[in-house]
């Protein structure tokens, strides 16, 4: 399908027929000092050569560090025919066509991650994508907020032991619309958010519940409860998933007596690189009962008068073209390159395939766990069981340590002190199936020598046994 | 041409209002709008108790081509909502100034009835409209 931009003339023609002398003049409206002049440090452009030579050197410059990092984004192993396959030229568009059923490889594609990521839910219907995980669950409060038509009051409890960026992204969001989110305190020695941090909230009118399983700490929550509970209160359940986890944990369609409302997450570790800035994918699935208030678009298949399969967008009169200001959101498939890898991911590896990488990541979490807190200056924070992160809290100062750790190319962790400085010097650690026996052996022995040189007659703290 | 009853009055964006013997308003689209919208999908009916002005959007119609408001054409208070369209849209096609009235109002000021077009005008508008 050819994409021809404006020609010189048509651009001439369409100014003179609006009555424009120039395309800067379209934007008259925006303040003067509200606008960007130039880019200083953007050249002007630069050859294939050129920007090849500037770009290998900025990504070697990462080093490729040996990663414990976790917090949200996941190094997992992708599979080389993942891309292979993405990148062909078929696939390789980031847009449906404004002509989408023009399109039907793209649109079958789309309709099977849906099915994937529906049967991964264990929800009734998935959207076809949304920008990340942050997003998804702004998104997700919005539109609970416009389905739960009991409850007047816009409240949403929210863990404060949900992501930080996640909770930030989704206040900046929806601030503005009079929702306020209400934040649900952890336990201090499980990690989790206990059913009795909802107690003071007994009998009132909330909205929707936010439950993230695992949550930030890499801790489970205890789904069932917290679901039921909400939905005694009349509130929606908002569950926000890791999708790797899914393949082992109770989906949140079957969270609690009736399921979670609508489930919503980061579809990263779905076959999608690690990447400063992204480009990432949010997903989101839901009830059925509540598909008319679902963001973003949804393909379906049907039967043309030939009586042949074809897949065609549904609830397509609730998007922006048609509905204008009142359209539910201005999402359409905008990560559709990234779902492309994802369902070919889920596809390659099937239900058990994932189920594996899902149990391999726990299982060397839990080995590095053990390893690292053989240091008496290392112990686990929380006592409740994790899928593939923990959190340690160390004796000494994180920055003398990770430091150090930096210049043996290694990732240690996240630093939690600046999100959650009560826990003190506490660091999210993560071992996906991608880390080995002999790369939590390396991290640990850099860091028994690191605090090594750092303490001198043995440490105060002792470890926690498990 | 479509059906336009006597007895009822029209907005200008196209809905009916019938004044009922209590008082009441009875608001649904008009013939001529399904038609204009083809088959529907979904409504989306106003909660009972709702206070609206005249030319409040307060229900949703979504058709096979565009979902679209539908206004109050007088301004009170919802005392009834056809929950029934939620499942059966369709009947907004088979029977739009029947079965698939939409709400029922409490009108605040009962004199905003004459503001509305009678059936004659409304005709003449749809004419008006076309040409």
């Amino acid at each position: 399908m050819p994409f021809i931009p404006h020609t010189d003339t048509d651009i001439r023609d369409m100014l003179a027929a609006i009555g424009a002398g120039a395309i800067d003049d379209l934007f008259d409206e925006i303040p003067a000092g509200l606008r960007a002049g130039g880019l200083p440090g953007i050249p002007p452009g630069m050859t294939e050569q050129e920007i090849s030579r500037l770009m290998n050197s900025r990504a070697e410059s990462d080093g490729r560090p040996l990663c414990f990092l976790g917090a949200g984004a996941y190094d997992h192993h992708i599979p080389a025919a993942v891309w292979e396959i993405t990148t062909r030229g078929e696939f390789y568009s980031a847009y449906t066509p404004y002509q989408a059923e023009a399109s039907q490889g793209t649109l079958q594609l789309i309709y099977e991650f849906q099915t994937m990521m529906a049967s991964l839910t264990g929800m009734e219907v998935s959207n076809a994508s949304l920008y990340d995980g942050a997003s998804a669950l702004a998104e997700a409060v919005l539109m609970a907020v416009r389905s739960n038509r009991n409850s007047t009051s816009r409240r949403i409890l929210t863990p404060v032991a949900a992501h930080p960026n996640y909770r930030s992204t989704t206040r900046t969001i929806v601030h503005n619309q009079g929702i306020e989110l209400v934040e649900l305190p952890y336990d201090r020695e499980g990690g989790h958010t206990p059913l009795e941090s909802l107690a003071p909230y007994e009998g009132q009118d909330i909205t929707a519940l936010v439950i993230q399983q695992p949550n930030f700490f890499g801790i489970l929550e205890d789904v069932d409860e917290l679901t039921d509970w909400a939905h005694r209160q009349g509130a929606l359940v908002i569950a926000v998933c890791n999708p790797t986890a899914l393949a082992i944990l109770t989906p949140p369609g079957a969270w609690g007596e009736t399921g979670a409302d609508i489930a919503c997450g980061e579809g990263q570790p779905l076959g999608v690189p690690l990447a400063g800035g992204g480009p990432y994918f949010g997903f989101m699935c839901c009830k059925q009962a509540l598909v008319r208030q679902m963001p973003g678009r949804i393909v379906g298949r049907t039967l043309d008068r030939d009586a042949r399969v074809g897949y065609t967008l549904t609830l397509q009169a609730r998007e922006q073209h048609i509905r204008r200001s009142k359209a539910t959101s201005n999402i359409c498939t905008n990560q559709g390159l990234l779902v492309t890898a994802a369902t070919i991911y889920m596809a390659l590896l099937g239900a058990d395939g994932l189920a594996r990488v899902a149990q391999a990541c726990h299982a060397n979490t839990l080995a590095l766990v053990e390893k690292l807190t053989g240091n008496a200056c290392v112990e686990a924070v929380f006592s409740r069981p994790c899928f593939h992160e923990s959190v340690l809290r160390l004796a000494l100062p994180l920055a003398d340590i990770m430091r150090p750790l930096h210049a043996h190319n290694l990732l240690p962790g996240y630093d939690l002190s600046a999100d959650y400085p009560e826990l003190g010097n506490a660091l999210l650690v993560c071992a996906t199936e991608a880390r080995t026996t002999e790369d939590i052996a390396l991290y640990a022995d850099h860091l028994n020598r690191v605090i090594e040189r750092q303490t001198t007659a043995g440490c105060p703290v002792k470890p926690r046994m498990a | 041409m479509s059906n336009i009853p006597a007895d009822l009055k029209y907005a200008k964006t196209h809905e009916w209002a019938r004044l009922n013997d209590d008082g009441s308003v009875t608001v649904g689209i008009s013939d001529n709008a399904q038609e204009q919208l083809g088959d529907m999908v979904y409504i989306e009916v106003p909660d009972v108790g709702k206070i609206v002005a005249a030319a409040q959007a307060c229900a949703v119609v979504e058709s096979v081509k565009a979902a679209s408001d539908v206004y109050a054409p007088i301004a009170g208070e919802v005392v009834e909502a056809n929950s029934h369209l939620v499942d059966s849209p369709e009947t907004v096609n088979q029977d739009a100034y029947g079965e698939g009235w939409m709400f029922r109002l409490h009108p605040s000021d009962p004199g905003q009835m004459e503001k509305l077009m009678d059936a004659a005008a409304y005709e003449s508008f749809l004419e008006s409209e076309n040409h």
